[in-house]
Parts: structure tokens; sequence; C-alpha cells
């Protein structure tokens, strides 16, 4: 009797779940930790409103990601930096051709403590800041004082591109103090007069004790800052590239997206997508 | 035919050996797990050697643009496009924070140890000692953060560094760490001496306090340079208050105020997202090696130390 009425139930069990298990699309996401938050909440969202798909993402870093699709263990690769050719070589070889999606953008700001008299900084000056070639304020015309670097942990896709696309891919100097997260670069340099730190802008919004240095290009050029007068994100500057510390987040897929990837995707890329990525912190794509 | 009473006995040695057994099984499974720690780590860092020379642990020479010649270099810099891996200012790092963080908290443990083995009333013992073991159960990453949010800021207001999280910081955490084990084992140390010495001292017209310092700390000394040394050990290892208070630069430097990069901060932080089978992989368990080697030795040392002065009280 006991038995039997277990048997039933564990068939209606399997009978009420099997047609969701099997109509169910599974579409797995894997890479960059900085996209991490972001395409946890796309998932969520897009979950909502489309409950027959189930998105599964994970971090790990932009290289682990990449390495997934080329080993064919992801559907959609997210990347704080855009593919190596050596990876789309790669790629080939296994029969996969990756698409680049522009997801999101992400501007980087330099920060300062607010006593510190410097609004503006080539980028020139900032690279040699963070190379150890100018170690005093006075030489970039602050008030006289050694210059305290604050930096992020080596595993981060942040430092990586700044290190690239600020440095010239040079080294830091060895006295950088590496942060763990870029919430405790702004702990630290809103703590220290002497201090210079950088990160994503949105960690830096609406704190009283730190000053958003303005970035030129060049020496001749005009210096932008990331953030508008009323202390939200300039997407403009961003969008123009008239703020120069700004990179753009991809999403790769292994061909030319179709069916449920693809409607993912353009969902990302439409105006609900986009709004979630400025919830998150982060500039949307135009 | 055995009687009901035989039976049951045997049943009682029956459960006595299986309870035996498991007990020696409890006793092995330690040395036998920490054999595989030793082998794991050992074995991955190996792997190095590979790829790596054993002479990039203290440095390598690398062509400086900006001097236009080559320079020696000797930096932890795992992400470069020549990657370094110099264990020297990490090695530099972790002693800088361990030798004053033992220097403090043996000054404070074992002054603590001799008030509360020879002149605290057991009362006061039996308040003290209890807030003490309180000490040892506060979480390492609550004692970082105060250090980081708080201890930093008056320390640079204090002194004046340049550096607001530097070396001196993490000591200071890290001390309150080693305090309680200091505390602890000095403690045992000195309530070992026989109390025929001490009387033997009071006998010949010795003061209280000429008993302690000419009598009674001779006699434990070995047991305390045992729990200075543990404790220089522990402070070795320590990790989650040196990642939050001492900066985290990989410098070579002397200067107790500067920042620096210990080699637990510096595993740390890294391995999380390392590439699994990289050179850098491989180089972060040497460190680990070199860690565990470090300690290891300071243990087997003040293992021996102690052992002697067992056998000295004893006879």
């Amino acid at each position: 009797m006991k038995i039997k009425k277990m048997i039933l139930g564990l068939a209606a069990t399997i009978l009420t779940l099997s047609p969701s298990a099997f109509a169910a699309k599974n579409i797995t996401v894997k890479g960059s930790d900085t996209i991490v938050i972001l395409g946890q909440r796309w998932a969520e969202r897009y979950m909502q409103s489309n409950p027959e798909v189930t998105i599964q993402v994970t971090g790990g870093g932009s290289g682990t990601g990449i390495a997934a699709l080329i080993n064919g263990t992801t559907d959609i690769a997210n990347a704080s930096r855009p593919i190596k050719d050596k990876e789309i070589d790669k790629a080939k070889q296994a029969g996969y051709y990756p698409e680049e999606i522009k997801a999101a953008m992400d501007s980087l700001a330099v920060v300062v403590h607010k006593d510190n008299p410097l609004s503006e900084l080539s980028m020139k000056q900032i690279a040699g800041i963070y190379m150890g070639k100018i170690n005093d304020w006075s030489e970039i015309g602050g008030n006289p004082g050694p210059i305290l670097r604050y930096c992020r942990e080596s595993n981060s896709g942040t430092y990586v591109f700044f290190k690239e696309h600020v440095l010239n891919d040079a080294d830091y100097a060895a006295d950088c103090q590496t942060m763990p997260g870029t919430s405790a670069v702004a702990n630290a340099v809103s703590k220290d007069a002497a201090g210079i730190g950088y990160g994503g802008a949105a960690y830096f919004l609406n704190q009283p004790n730190l000053k958003i240095i303005s970035v030129k290009k060049d020496e001749s050029s005009e210096a932008f800052n990331p953030v508008k007068a009323d202390g939200t994100l300039d997407y403009e500057a961003a969008w123009t590239g008239r703020y120069p510390i700004a990179r753009y987040l991809y999403m790769y897929t292994s061909f030319k997206p179709t069916g449920e990837i693809k409607g993912y995707i353009d969902w990302i890329l439409s105006e609900e997508g986009q709004k979630v990525v400025e919830e998150v912190g982060y500039v949307p794509v135009k | 035919m055995p009687t009901k009473q035989s039976l049951t006995q045997k049943n009682i040695r029956l459960s006595e050996r299986a309870i035996e057994k498991i007990l020696l099984l409890a006793g092995i499974s330690s040395v036998v797990l920490i054999g595989l720690i030793f082998i794991f780590l050992f074995k991955e860092a190996v792997f190095f050697f590979q790829t790596a020379s054993p002479f990039d642990l203290i440095g390598k020479w690398v062509y400086d643009e900006w001097a236009s010649k080559n320079i020696f270099n000797m930096m932890w810099q795992a992400v470069s496009k020549i990657p370094k891996y110099s264990l020297v200012p990490l090695i530099c790092g972790s002693f800088l924070v361990a030798f004053p963080a033992t220097l403090i908290s043996a000054v404070i443990g074992i002054g603590c140890a001799i008030y509360l083995s020879e002149i605290a009333s057991n009362k006061t013992r039996e308040t003290l000692k209890p807030t003490l073991e309180l000490l040892a159960g506060i979480p390492s990453v609550v004692l970082g953060f105060f250090m980081l949010a708080v201890v930093a800021t008056v320390v640079q207001n204090l002194l004046g560094t340049k550096f607001r999280l530097n070396a001196f910081v993490g000591s200071l955490g890290t001390a309150l760490c080693v305090l309680p084990i200091i505390i602890t084992i000095s403690e045992d140390a000195l309530r070992a001496v026989p109390k025929e010495l001490r009387d033997a001292s009071y006998a010949l017209g010795a003061t209280k306090w000429q008993t302690i310092f000419g009598t009674v700390l001779p006699a434990a000394i070995s047991g305390i340079s045992a729990a200075v040394i543990l404790g220089f050990g522990r402070a070795l290892g320590e990790t989650m208050i040196v990642v939050m208070a001492t900066g985290n630069a990989a410098l070579i430097t002397l200067n107790i105020f500067s920042s620096v990069r210990t080699m637990t901060a510096n595993i740390a932080a890294e391995l999380g997202a390392v590439a699994q089978g990289s050179e850098h992989y491989y180089a972060l368990f040497v460190v680990g090696s070199v860690l565990f080697a470090f300690t290891f030795i300071l243990n087997i040392f003040s293992e021996i130390i102690l052992s002697g002065m067992r056998r000295k009280l004893r006879m």
C-alpha cells in the first residue's frame, strides 16, 4: 500500500517536472568578475519575463570565460577586455567562430583626497605616478609631499586594463599598495591626504572625502571628468571617447547568436537591458 | 556453554577494543593529514622549476627602458610582460610584521604570565584568564578591520608615518593574535616549576621579587622561549590581519613604518584568480612551501626546547 503510493507520487512528480525540464532552454554565461553582478542582474530580470529560459552566470575572470568558450563548455563568455587574436585562432581550430557583442561600458576614475588641490591630470602624468617616475605631488603642481599609490590586486581585470591602457603595459611601481577591491581603494584614499587611487567610477560617486580627477588625453588637450557636476556618471564622455579611460565590457558567443541566445542578447542591448546597466553603475552602450 | 556474565564481559572487551581502534585512527589521522598537505604543497611547488630557475626566486636581470641598461630586479610582479617572482620582498615583509608582533606580545605576554602564576590571587586569575581566552576567540578578520579603520589613523596621526597602512599597524594586530598563545604556554611553564624551588628560595631569605627573577624565571626560561618561538610561528602565518592592515606593497625595506607584503597576504590575494597550472600558480606554491618550512622548523625547535625542559624539571 505504502509502496504503491510512493510509486504513484514519484510518477506524478516526474510527469509534472519533465515537460518543463525538456522545454527549458539553458544558457550558460561565464567569465569576467567585473561583469558578474551585472550579468546576474540581467539574468534575473530576463528569467522573470521569460520563465522558460534558465540562465546560469558564473565568474572566474575574462580569460577563464573565453577558455570555456573555446572548450565549448559555455554558451556566452563575458570579458572586460577584447578577445585576443591568439584566442580567436584557438577557437577557430576548435570549430568556433566567436562573435563579439559590446554589452556595456565602464569608466575608470582616478581619485584623490578632497583636500588635494589638484583637479586634473594628463594620462602621461597618471602613468608616471603609477610607474614610480613621479613621486612627489609638487612635481605635478600639488602640495609638496610624497605620493601614496593605491592599486588593485593583480588578479583584477581593472588592474590589467589600467596597466595596458594607462601605463602602456609597463610595470607598476613596487610601492603601489594593493587593496582587495575598489571599495577598499575608495576607503583608503578617503583617509589619506597624500593618496591616489583608481577603479570603476561608480564606486567613487557621492563620497564627500574623495575628488574624482579630470583626465587629459595629452598635455595640450582639454580635461574631462567621468562624472557630471550633479554627481552622476557622464555617459556622453565615455561614448565619445572624450574621457580617455573608458572601456567596453564584452560578451562573446561561439557562433552568430541564434534562438534563445539571440533573444537574450537582443534583450540585453534593448532599452530594458541597458537600464539594468545604469542601475548597477556602469555606462550603457549608446 | 558460556554463562551470561562472561558474554557481557566479552562484549565489553570487544567494544573497548573497537573504541581504542577508533581513537587510534583519530590520532593517526592528523599525522596523515599533515603528511598529505606536505606532499601536495611540495609536489606542486616543484613544477615551478620546470619553467623557471631557482635563481628567479631571488631576482632577475631585466632591461630597464628608463635607464637603458639591464638592472637586477628583486621584485614580486607576477602579472607583467616579464613576470618576476622574487621571494626577497615577501620574506622581508613577513619578518617585518612577525618580529615586532612577537616582541610586543612577548613583553606583555610574559609579564602577564608572571602576574597570573606568581602574584595574582585566585579570584583575579579566575576573571583574568577567561578574559584573555576571549581575546583568542576574536576572529582575525575583525581585528584586521579594526586595525584598518581605526588604529591605522591613530598611528598615522601620532607618528606622522608616510604610509597609513604599514608593517607596524599589521604587527599591532598580529600581536593581539599571538598574545594568548604566549601567555598560556608561558604560564604553564611557570606553573610547572616545582614548589620546592620557591620554598628553598624563600628559606634563604629571598623576597618575592628576588624569587621570581632569580629562581622561577630561570627554571622556566626554556618553556617561555618555546612560547615565544611558537608565537613567532603564529605571527608568520597570520593572514587576514596583514592583508587588511599592511598595504601590501612588495617593498624590500627594514623600515617598520613602510607598507609591506607578506608571504601569507600574497598567497591570499593572488591564488583566488590565478590560472591553474600556470607558472604564477606554481610560484604561489613555492611561497607556501617556504612559509610552511619556516613554521615547521620553528615548531620543531619549540618542541625540542619544551621536551628538554620537561625532562629537566622531572628529575
